[in-house]
């Protein structure tokens, strides 16, 4: 059962052809099995899990269920879980049990999903390859020698291994769609406002969303359809109606517009990833589409802006992590300078502190002005590309890496080229519209995915476009030898 | 050397919502540490602030009574600094852009005069917990309660020239604040709090001089205090050859001094920016017209009001409406006495006022409501009541010894007005005290007092005063 989709799985559960217990037993088994050489998951869930899918089964059988009871999931380990350790990916957080649900945990929970666990994650959602975990790196299952992308490489790895029939992530630039392009799956990243980010742990406030990770556009669009909507409880969710993303699959693509910019053609770019793109665009000309040649001539500027800003609010968004109410303390503080800098100091990673200092430095007296105001123009002048963009065109389509999975450890020592790995997600972010990355092909028998960029809340669009192209292809159907 | 005071003044006012700014629990005070704060206040990881459209309502409030702008596009900002009483190692405050702009009030002086001083700016932000060290050993306790009380930080222009006029400032936000019903007004709990910028320069200068910020002034008083010891010591620190220091200075009201806090508490930079997780707050016109609508009569509008109506002078109309719940009972009571406003003035404004400092009560406290004090003034005004009977009554009504009526009847304390009575009694005086009649008749006009001292005693105070010396003339002079 682990090779059906999310859809399929429901369906089964509906028309009662498995229990959510036996489907859940059945992940847990392979989590068991599987877990060791991936390291996908922080936290197994098992007791919780089974006592989960029974009152699932229940509720199934008096048919008080909808479309996702029973259906088993892992969050990523940045969603504040009640009563689960809830780390972040830091040791900093290793001994944070959470008291209480993050709003996409808790809508989740009430839709009467299963959670499995939680999953692995650059700590503090810090990092392109899941490589500064606390928790040590996950193992691409396509090639164990290679990184499965990140932040969310945990949720990826355990999708694509079929330890989960979908994951939640987190992108802040790029962490949904760079590790499912890197695992061979779908990852779409919301706008931003349109999941709460209530209880997900903040990394850069102005471009965190959450999203999910799943093998299809239409598993995608079922748990969107969950977990989207207006929260009391965060100022920036927008209360605008959600659509039933999944009922709009089909909505023909006829006539759709697809605009190409051509700055994501630059010599950064795989030769053979370009020529996916290329082949994915023949598909979609099949399909009624027509293919426009745009500019975003501000895209050059994302990577730095993006470098300016999040680190910014990084900075202070992890002021709270002082080892005086939770987390990480250090032994026998002297005074409160020494708490304050040890329990820091052996609480963080190096990439999140170089981050830190980075986002201290452009806030600083003096820099402010150079760094932070001016990043605030640049990222007015990226978003104002797009908007420019979407005047003439209903979808931006090109890669989402430049380059398939790299290998483990080789670019640990450069954080720069790290950076560049999420030259075409930034931008997304900066100007805070939905994007999508689908399997689109394989390079040296490693996935490469396609990014599809939105207008602001036009999801519904993102979801069809990837969806009918699945209808035409199955790169999404490939399974990573070992994991059939 | 003429020395020049120039004063600003920083006013935290605590706004009497019933919850915190951006969370849901409440801000009562005097709750067992850390009961009333929620995940939010405790900077838990993963949580939002949501802004208290309450907060707004009262900010707003404050700016249309000082005359002041209110911005249609405001921004909530960081202050970045770590403590141990700041949950999330930053403050949400406003920086660039608040939501109220300049404005000004005016103030009234002893000598009758008046003086308007500008208003900078007032912001809102969210209150810091507190840091306990007493009766903790090796180890500082902390306590949450207060953290995300929402502050109104009322910022005004150096526009002050002396401490007296500073605690005129002082006093006049105070009442401002009561009567909008935005804060309760208690220095002692903390919930209006104040810091000074202190500079001197030579007078007839112009630029200012280096200012210290003195801060933890808890009660008018000290504020006055605060000053008067500040600019003393940078008078003498220049004169002595020395240059003011620019620092943050902690007063200590035991000592009556102000010593420099330590500078690493001070060496910070905020790294203020936007707060991402925060839009920005927008006022539509509506809202401020709705708001404008609830405000209720102003203190200047009820001085001027009690000057046409009652005929009292600026200085007697100020004091009666620096509250508006004195002034509510100096209304009451004229309603209640039927007229006759300035002996009620004077009555609220000198026995009353005297009882209640004394006791250290306010108005609202007070034992003596405006019906009982109507009912002693009443038996002024019909002549039953000397002034010196009426402040026995008084300090009977203080007491709880009943109403006026029945304390005179009790006590006995009728005015002797009937004429035959007193002069049967002078007469009687005149027969024991012969020597000094005749004293008296050859000359020694200072044996009057004598007389009329003996006809109180007689009395035991109570023969009307101005009928005792009419009929002491007539009578001690009938014979010379």
């Amino acid at each position: 059962m682990h090779t059906k989709t999310l859809t399929e799985l429901a369906r089964d559960l509906k028309a009662r052809k498995l229990s959510s217990e036996e489907l859940t037993r059945s992940y847990l088994t392979r989590i068991e099995r599987f877990n060791p050489q991936l390291n996908a998951f922080i936290t197994v869930l098992q007791e919780e899990a089974l006592a989960a899918a029974r009152a699932a089964d229940a509720r199934i059988k008096c048919a008080d269920a909808n479309a996702l009871t029973g259906l088993p999931l892992a969050h990523k380990d940045i969603f504040c879980t009640a009563g689960v350790k809830t780390s972040c990916g830091s040791k900093m957080l290793d001994n944070f049990v959470s008291p209480y649900d993050a709003t996409v945990v808790e809508r989740f929970r009430q839709a009467g999903m299963v959670l499995l666990g939680k999953t692995n994650m650059d700590e503090f959602a810090m990092g392109s390859s899941n490589e500064t975990s606390f928790y040590g790196p996950v193992k691409n299952p396509w090639d164990p020698t290679r990184v499965p992308g990140g932040s969310s490489g945990g949720s990826a790895a355990a999708v694509a291994a079929r330890l989960a029939p979908a994951a939640t992530g987190t992108d802040t630039g790029g962490s949904i769609r760079q590790p499912a392009a890197l695992t061979g799956l779908t990852g779409i990243k919301p706008t931003y406002g349109r999941v709460s980010r209530y209880g997900m742990i903040a990394f850069a406030s102005s471009l965190d969303q959450a999203g999910v990770i799943t093998y299809t556009a239409e598993d995608a669009a079922l748990l969107l359809g969950a977990m989207a909507g207006f929260d009391p409880r965060d100022s920036t969710s927008v209360d605008r109606p959600v659509p039933d993303y999944t009922a709009e699959l089909e909505r023909p693509l006829k006539g759709l517009r697809i605009g190409l910019p051509k700055e994501f053609f630059d010599p950064g770019l795989d030769g053979r990833v370009g020529a996916a793109v290329h082949a994915a665009l023949t598909i979609y000309k099949k399909l009624g589409a027509e293919v426009r040649d745009i500019s975003l001539p501000n895209f050059w500027l994302s990577v730095p802006t993006y470098y300016v800003v999040a680190p910014a609010e990084c900075s202070s968004n992890l002021s709270r992590f002082d080892g005086v109410r939770f987390g990480h303390r250090c032994e026998s503080p002297v005074d409160l300078l020494d708490l304050y800098t040890r329990s820091r100091g052996e609480g963080f990673g190096a990439e999140v502190k170089r981050r830190i200092m980075t986002g201290t430095y452009v806030l600083s007296a003096g820099y402010y002005d150079a760094y932070y105001l001016k990043a605030q123009k640049t990222r007015t002048l990226i978003r104002q590309d797009f908007i420019t963009a979407f005047e003439n065109v209903d979808v931006i389509m090109g890669p989402s890496t430049p380059t398939p999975a790299f290998g483990l450890g080789e670019k640990t020592g450069d954080p720069i080229t790290m950076y560049l790995n999420d030259i075409y997600a930034n931008g997304v972010n900066l100007a805070g519209l939905p994007g999508i990355s689908i399997p689109m092909g394989f390079v040296d028998k490693l996935p490469v995915g396609l990014q599809i960029i939105g207008n602001y809340f036009d999801e519904t669009r993102l979801l069809s476009a990837a969806h009918q192209y699945q209808r035409e292809t199955d790169w999404h159907r490939q399974i990573p030898r070992g994991f059939e | 050397m003429q020395w020049e005071t120039v004063i600003g003044l920083e006013i935290h006012a605590q706004l009497l919502t019933n919850s915190k700014i951006f969370s849901a629990a409440s801000t009562a005070f005097g709750a067992a540490p850390n009961t009333q704060a929620c995940l939010v206040d405790l900077g838990y990881p993963g949580v939002l602030p949501v802004l208290n459209k309450e907060a707004v309502r009262m900010a707003v409030k404050f700016g249309l009574a000082v005359g002041a702008g209110i911005a249609p596009r405001s921004v909530f900002a960081r202050k970045n600094y770590f403590y141990p009483d700041l949950p999330k190692g930053y403050q949400i405050s406003q920086y660039e852009l608040p939501v109220v702009s300049k404005g000004s009030v005016e103030i009234e002086l002893e000598d009758g005069s008046s003086r308007r001083i500008g208003i900078t700016r007032a912001h809102l932000e969210e209150d810091a917990g507190k840091s306990l060290h007493e009766g903790f050993e090796g180890i500082s306790g902390i306590d949450l309660n207060r953290a995300g009380t929402p502050l109104l930080e009322i910022v005004s222009e150096p526009d002050m020239r002396s401490a007296k006029e500073a605690v005129a400032y002082m006093k006049k936000i105070h009442s401002l604040v009561r009567y909008l019903e935005i804060c309760d007004g208690n220095l002692q709990e903390g919930s209006f709090r104040c810091d000074a910028n202190v500079s001197i320069r030579r007078k007839g200068e112009h630029k200012f001089g280096t200012r210290t910020e003195l801060k933890n002034i808890n009660s008018f008083h000290f504020v006055e205090k605060a000053i008067l010891y500040e600019v003393q010591r940078q008078i003498d620190v220049i004169e002595g050859g020395g240059k003011v220091v620019q620092e943050t200075r902690l007063y200590d009201s035991k000592k009556n001094e102000t010593r420099p806090m330590r500078s690493k508490e001070e060496a910070n930079d905020y790294r203020y920016f936007p707060d991402p997780d925060l839009l920005p707050l927008e006022i539509a016109e509506s809202f401020v017209s709705e708001v404008r609508k609830t405000l209720p009569e102003l203190p200047d509008g009820k001085k001027q009001r009690f000057m046409r109506a009652y005929g009292l002078s600026a200085y007697d109309a100020a004091l009666l409406t620096a509250s508006r719940e004195l002034a509510d009972y100096y209304e009451m009571l004229v309603q209640a006495v039927g007229g006759e406003a300035k002996l009620c003035a004077n009555w609220v404004m000198g026995e009353l006022s005297a009882a209640l400092n004394q006791n250290n009560q306010d108005i609202v406290q007070s034992p003596v409501t405006a019906v009982m004090l109507a009912g002693l003034l009443k038996r002024i005004l019909d002549g039953t009541l000397s002034g010196k009977l009426a402040k026995e009554v008084f300090e009977a009504l203080w007491a709880g010894e009943g109403e006026a009526d029945a304390v005179i009847e009790k006590k006995g304390l009728k005015q002797i007005t009937d004429s035959s009575a007193i002069g049967k009694i002078i007469d009687e005086i005149m027969t024991a005290n012969p020597r000094q009649l005749s004293d008296y008749r050859a000359g020694k006009d200072k044996l009057f007092a004598f007389f009329v001292g003996q006809v109180m005693k007689a009395t035991q105070g109570k023969a009307n005063p101005q009928q005792v010396n009419e009929l002491l003339k007539k009578k001690l002079g009938a014979y010379s």
